[in-house]
């Protein structure tokens, strides 16, 4: 849960007064225009942005973060390492014994669907594949929170397909997922809830159902007919 | 020209005093990036990873001593090192020893400082996904440097060349003593003052020769690496 954070860049507020609790169930989805605030609100719940004020609090206490917390950038680096040395690292990374990792890092290329190309150095996929890549080695820190940075922003409609249902599969699990995304059709897809950011401040945070159905607000209305939101 | 002709008999004939020249200063031009490599290395990527203050000062500092004067950095080893001076009694002026010393100093921050540069564009790069899977500073420091080795491995070129060139440091700390002292460098400055020029021209040949076949089984060394690693 997250109380009224705020994060300053020098004099400018990039999130502001922002509350906001993520419950347990199914993904909770951000959407708002570019530069809304949707990637700070995931590298702050990742604990990788201090706040200026307010602050982020789990299951009501402040100090204990779930170490088993894991996120998929937007822009994902690739180690200097192969697919499958990428995904052997995080899992040595989240202490998993190295007796285990081979057969994981099978799984994970398997479910991401990189199992051809396990020996290719990361930095020689494609955008999208590096992508996928970079899903499976999130997911080798087995999270218990899983925030997604618009995970299926340069993959084609198979793919995209594929990263929907694995996001399925891990909610359906208990894994508490919260992802950002520009794509209106995946939000109804996969949204328990939908988070509406804009300008740094939540404008909406309301079931997906009614968020679609009957936004509350003029700006959602608005974001939803594909509106310019300025 | 007579004179070329000479000199590739004595390289083609295997002259023994040739030889030991050529052996002597391998060794110590080599010894000098070893151990320049095992304090500028660390010592790059410290510098790399750590905030201080008055560490970009240090930067500009290490970055202009990549052009210390050899004859200089000779001068000052070599008051360190003479019977009055404060190393005196170690004996070791106008030994090997003593060459491999001034020739360290010399490379040293060469490697440091290229080892800094390779290492925080990395890091760069790497910040955030280190991060996130929680990297303490022991390990991102091993990371970085095993991810960057072939890059660092120019670093170490460039320290080669510079060690394998110089005339003035170990000139003035080793004597050019035959048999003893007398690197190919040193030779090729006392033998073109005396006018042999046979002989300098051969070792000129020679030298030129060892850096080019170093330089080119470092790049294969690098492809090669790149080609598996990305
Ligand atoms: N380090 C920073 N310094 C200054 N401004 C920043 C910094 N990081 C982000 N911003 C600004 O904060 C705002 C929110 O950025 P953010 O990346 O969170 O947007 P976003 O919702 O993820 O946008 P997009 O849909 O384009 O990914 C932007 O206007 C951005 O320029
Ligand atoms: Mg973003």
């Amino acid at each position: 849960m997250l109380v009224e954070a705020r994060i300053l860049a020098g004099e400018v507020a990039i999130l502001d007064g922002l509350s906001l609790t993520f419950s347990a169930g199914p993904p909770t989805v951000l959407i708002g225009p570019n530069g809304a605030g949707k990637t700070t609100l995931l590298r702050a719940a990742m604990g990788l942005l201090p706040l200026t004020s307010g602050r982020v609090t789990w299951g009501g206490r402040e100090q204990a973060a779930p170490d088993r917390r894991a996120i998929l950038f937007q822009r994902p680096a690739m180690l200097r390492r192969s697919a499958a040395g990428n995904v052997r690292y995080a899992l040595a990374a989240a202490g998993v014994p190295r007796a285990q990792r081979a057969a994981r890092i099978e799984e994970l290329l398997a479910l991401v669907g990189l199992e051809k190309f396990a020996a290719r150095p990361a930095r020689r996929l494609s955008g999208g594949e590096q992508q996928r890549l970079a899903l499976a080695r999130a997911l080798a820190r087995n999270p218990a929170l899983l925030l997604l940075d618009e995970p299926a922003a340069s993959l084609d409609p198979a793919a995209t397909k594929a990263i929907e249902d694995i996001v399925r599969a891990v909610a359906a699990r208990g894994v508490k997922v919260v992802m950002s995304t520009h794509d209106l059709g995946q939000a109804k897809r996969l949204a328990g809830d939908v988070v509406l950011l804009h300008r740094g401040r939540l404008l909406e945070h309301t079931p997906a159902a009614q968020f679609f159905a009957q936004p509350r607000t003029q700006e959602a209305r608005k974001f939803i007919a594909g509106e310019l939101l300025v | 020209m007579p004179g070329d002709v000479s000199a590739f008999d004595l390289v083609l004939s295997g002259d023994p005093g040739l030889y030991a020249i050529v052996r002597l200063s391998l060794l110590v031009s080599l010894s000098a990036v070893l151990f320049a490599a095992l304090i500028g290395v660390p010592a790059g990527a410290l510098l790399a990873l750590t905030r201080f203050r008055g560490r970009e000062a240090v930067i500009v500092v290490l970055n202009a001593m990549m052009g210390l004067p050899p004859v200089v950095v000779g001068l000052a080893i070599f008051l360190l090192l003479s019977r009055s001076g404060p190393l005196g009694s170690w004996g070791l002026l106008f030994t090997p020893q003593a060459m491999v010393i001034a020739q360290t100093v010399l490379v040293a921050p060469i490697i440091a400082a290229l080892t800094r540069q390779t290492i925080e564009d990395l890091w760069v790069e790497y910040r955030e996904e280190l991060a996130a899977m929680n990297i303490g500073p022991a390990r991102r420091v091993a990371t970085l440097v095993w991810d960057a080795r072939f890059s660092l491995v120019t670093a170490l070129l460039a320290g080669f060349g510079r060690a394998a060139a110089e005339v003035g440091a170990i000139i003035v700390v080793g004597g050019n003593i035959e048999g003893f002292t007398r690197t190919m460098t040193t030779a090729i400055a006392l033998e073109t003052s005396k006018g042999d020029l046979p002989l300098a021209i051969g070792l000129g040949i020679v030298l030129i020769s060892i850096v080019i076949l170093i330089n080119a089984l470092a790049w294969g060394a690098r492809r090669a690496g790149e080609r598996y690693a990305g």
